[in-house]
């Protein structure tokens, strides 16, 4: 185990001293951990030196997983115990996937969130991405000497709630702390942006293996300000796969209905796909149970068949352009994200719409990651300037359940994040005590057309006549795009307790014996770990914490200043010892005791931004 | 100054209608430069904490403050003339013989040009009464003139909304969907 070395700031740079963070990449097909490393954003390579990590995971029977090449050789082989392209079942019910039965698995419907059954018993997608994840977060820690400080992850921009909170859990049971969820046309930006030094209005169309983005950034100075963003997260390249195979398949009169053979099929058709955006015609060929499918394929057959999903994607492209109120004409630049936007398709029909040639001098299926590996850098404190603004929206309106079913919307789409929105609710009842809210995520007028996000229930309510009581409701969307909810009955100040029930999400018990169960925990002795994280929480702490005296410690009276010592001094005591559960409660300590003295640094730090702006305009 | 201050105290602006776009962007970006979460990631719970309020009300005053609309809207209510829109739904005659006319010919319309037309029309109107609405507030000290002012563009903004929805089907319907 690392040292941990806790010296003054301020001392000269010493690698021991900088923090480590990663971005990680975690795509449909593909996912990538990435770090900056002397100044520059790389991503990292595993053993064998390749840096993309497969997104598929293979439950073996009698314990243990493969994950990554190793279990995509695996696909047809096994196919309802190898899971692929798992992010398209994060935060989305069996009902919500199409073509579910054209894929080899075996899935459980839950409400929420679907689950898959393998030869290891029932797997969440939360489980089977926390493996992913957690292979990254291994491969970041074998790479490096210092402990991972966090990670910054991406998300498709127009991931819901739903999704996003999947992800979040998964990166919990990877062991993983999240500094942030940033959307990927955004880190896209980022990687470019830096790179290239300019200023203006871009598009970025970002084409995955599962989703697809399109994001309108205004970039002015290092800040990325996103203007709208549109996509569909269920369209990608493996429709184009899907799309192919379906064409093949019409065209020889032959039918599929082995697991195997649909996941033969499906890989056949990637080949076959990926060779046409390289030569013009090609066999497509696919081993099936009793003989071998071939047929030959013109790269003009395939854009045929696959003709209507890049139109979806221009569908979405103009109505983000309508959100942001531009048009093509305005755009500096359009950049082409994601390996599905190899296909000379995809190029013609982006550069045709946007009259101007896209950009695409970094790699494709690196440039999220490196973006995320960029921002990582910034939010662990590396970079002294704070060059790096993301100003990032909500994508996709917030809304509740009123009478008839009907949605009333609170937070419009595309509004800047963080965001907070209060609406006021009385009682109908003598002496009710609680009110029940329906959230739900989307564009549609019906709760039944919309995602639903969440029952919160207000309880504690003080009993009063009917209609007396004026609660107010605040609905805050964080930078994560995240909701939260709080509420205070307003005569009489009260705070009600809100029960939140998830349509979607793991409760508290199920991610506990998730964590006990999890890869991340089995192979390494847990005490051990879990006294790592408590060190390393130590040293955040106290990183924080001399910084902030340094900084503004004449804002302490002398007294207050002494007690902050105290609990410094008593948790470089405990880091010492072997307790991880003493190490924490010191954590603790000081967080608590050091409160105070944040809010009076923050009230410090926005008046001076604040009282530099006090010039009257002309 | 506090969370409680005006948006216009917050911005450092005039409190005044008329306003220099380009300028409230860059105040805006410079300030959540200072209060944004991502500023506070390795400073503590406390400090995130109080970086989301302030973040959030930063956006909260910008939002206002960009849209003439809700600056008008909201001008009035900090000169003592809340608009008070659910309350207050009587308008002058003349100004609902010319809705009841736009609503005619939304529905009649069945071209990409009728509604371009219609839509350049809704455009003047809003301009006019943007400029009416910036004489009465900014040189006449006139809030009550304004509301009314302000509740005639709320109508024509709801108006503008819908004919937005009729050109998105007519597109939509042309491109074959």
């Amino acid at each position: 185990m690392a040292l941990l070395q806790i010296s003054e700031p301020g001392e000269s740079p010493n690698p021991h001293q900088r923090r480590i963070a990663v971005g990680i990449d975690l795509g449909t097909t593909h996912s990538l951990v990435a770090c900056v490393r002397h100044g520059v954003a790389e991503c990292l390579p595993d053993a064998l030196g390749e840096v993309i990590l497969p997104s598929v995971v293979r439950y073996l029977a009698g314990g243990g997983r493969k994950i990554g090449a190793e279990a995509q050789a695996a696909l047809a082989l096994d196919p309802e115990n190898t899971i692929a392209s798992v992010k398209r079942f994060m935060g989305r019910s069996l009902q919500d996937v199409t073509g579910a039965s054209k894929l080899p698995y075996k899935f459980a419907d839950r409400p929420g969130m679907l689950g898959l059954h393998t030869v290891q018993g029932e797997k969440s997608p939360v489980e089977v991405s926390a493996d992913i994840l957690a292979t990254l977060r291994y491969r970041a820690e074998d790479t490096m000497v210092e402990d991972l400080f966090g990670a910054v992850i991406t998300v498709p921009a127009y991931f819901d709630d739903a999704q996003r909170q999947a992800t979040k859990d998964a990166a919990q049971l990877a062991g993983l702390n999240v500094l942030r969820l940033i959307n990927e046309p955004t880190a896209a930006a980022i990687a470019y942006g830096l790179d290239n030094g300019s200023e203006g209005t871009y598009a970025i169309y970002d084409l995955g293996g599962g989703t697809f983005d399109v994001s309108i950034l205004r970039l002015t100075r290092g800040v990325f300000e996103v203007v709208a963003t549109g996509g569909d997260s269920a369209l990608g390249g493996d429709d184009y796969d899907q799309a192919l195979a379906d064409w093949v398949l019409a065209q020889t009169g032959r039918t599929v209905d082995s697991p195997t053979d649909k996941a033969s099929l499906k890989q056949a058709a990637r080949r076959c796909k990926e060779a046409l955006s390289a030569t013009e015609s090609v066999a497509f060929e696919a081993q099936l149970t009793g003989s071998k499918l071939v047929f030959d394929v013109k790269r003009t057959d395939f854009e045929a068949a696959t003709q209507s999903l890049t139109l979806r994607t221009l569908n979405a492209v103009r109505k983000a352009l309508r959100d942001a109120q531009l048009v093509v004409q305005d755009m500096q630049g359009v950049v082409l994200v994601g390996g599905s936007t190899r296909m000379p398709q995809v190029q013609r029909a982006v550069a045709a719409h946007f009259g101007q040639e896209p950009l695409t001098n970094l790699n494709p299926d690196e440039v999220v990651a490196l973006g995320a590996a960029l921002q990582a850098n910034q939010l662990a404190g590396n970079s002294a300037d704070g060059d790096l603004l993301l100003l990032d929206v909500i994508p996709l309106s917030l809304g509740l359940e009123t009478m008839g079913g009907l949605v009333e919307r609170i937070v419009p789409r595309n509004e800047t994040i963080p965001t907070a929105k209060a609406q006021d609710f009385t009682t109908y009842q003598d002496g009710q005590t609680a009110l029940a809210l329906h959230v739900v995520q989307g564009e549609r007028d019906l709760v039944a057309d919309c995602r639903s996000l969440a029952r919160f229930e207000l309880r504690g309510i003080p009993p009063m006549a009917a209609g007396a009581a004026r609660i107010r409701v605040t609905f805050t969307v964080d930078a994560d795009g995240l909701l939260s909810v709080s509420a205070v009955e307003q005569g009489s100040g009260v705070q009600a307790q809100i029960d939140v029930k998830p349509s979607y999400g793991l409760g508290d018990d199920q991610i506990a014996r998730m964590l006990q169960d999890s890869f991340s925990t089995a192979e390494a002795d847990m005490r051990a770990r879990a006294l790592v994280e408590s060190r390393v929480d130590a040293d955040r702490m106290l990183l924080a914490t001399q910084s902030a005296l340094r900084a503004d410690g004449d804002l302490l009276a002398a007294v207050e200043r002494d007690a902050v010592d105290a609990l410094m001094a008593a948790l470089r005591a405990t880091v010492a010892s072997d307790d991880a559960a003493e190490i924490e409660a010191s954590t603790q300590a000081l967080a608590k005791g050091t409160e105070a003295f944040a809010a009076l640094r923050m009230n410090r730090g926005i008046h001076k931004a604040l009282a530099g702006k006090n010039i009257a305009a002309v | 100054m506090n969370l409680q201050s005006s948006d216009f105290e917050l911005f450092g602006l005039p409190s005044r209608f008329a306003q220099d776009r380009a300028n409230l962007d860059q105040r805006w970006k410079d300030l959540q430069r200072e209060a944004h979460p991502d500023r506070f990631v390795a400073q503590g719970a406390a400090a995130q904490r109080l970086a989301m309020q302030w973040s959030v009300r930063i956006n909260e005053a910008y939002q206002r403050l960009r849209d003439p609309l809700k600056r008008a809207a909201y001008l009035c209510e900090l000169r003592g003339a809340p608009v008070n829109a659910e309350n207050n739904t009587a308008m002058p005659p003349a100004f609902l013989m010319q809705q009841m006319a736009w609503r005619e010919a939304l529905d009649d319309a069945s071209t990409m040009e009728d509604l371009d037309v219609l839509g350049q029309q809704v455009m003047a109107s809003r301009g006019a009464a943007l400029q009416t609405c910036a004489a009465l507030l900014d040189d006449q000290g006139d809030a009550t003139g304004a509301v009314q002012q302000v509740r005639a563009l709320m109508f024509i903004e709801r108006f503008s909304v819908d004919v937005q929805v009729r050109q998105d089907r007519l597109e939509a319907a042309e491109r074959g969907q």
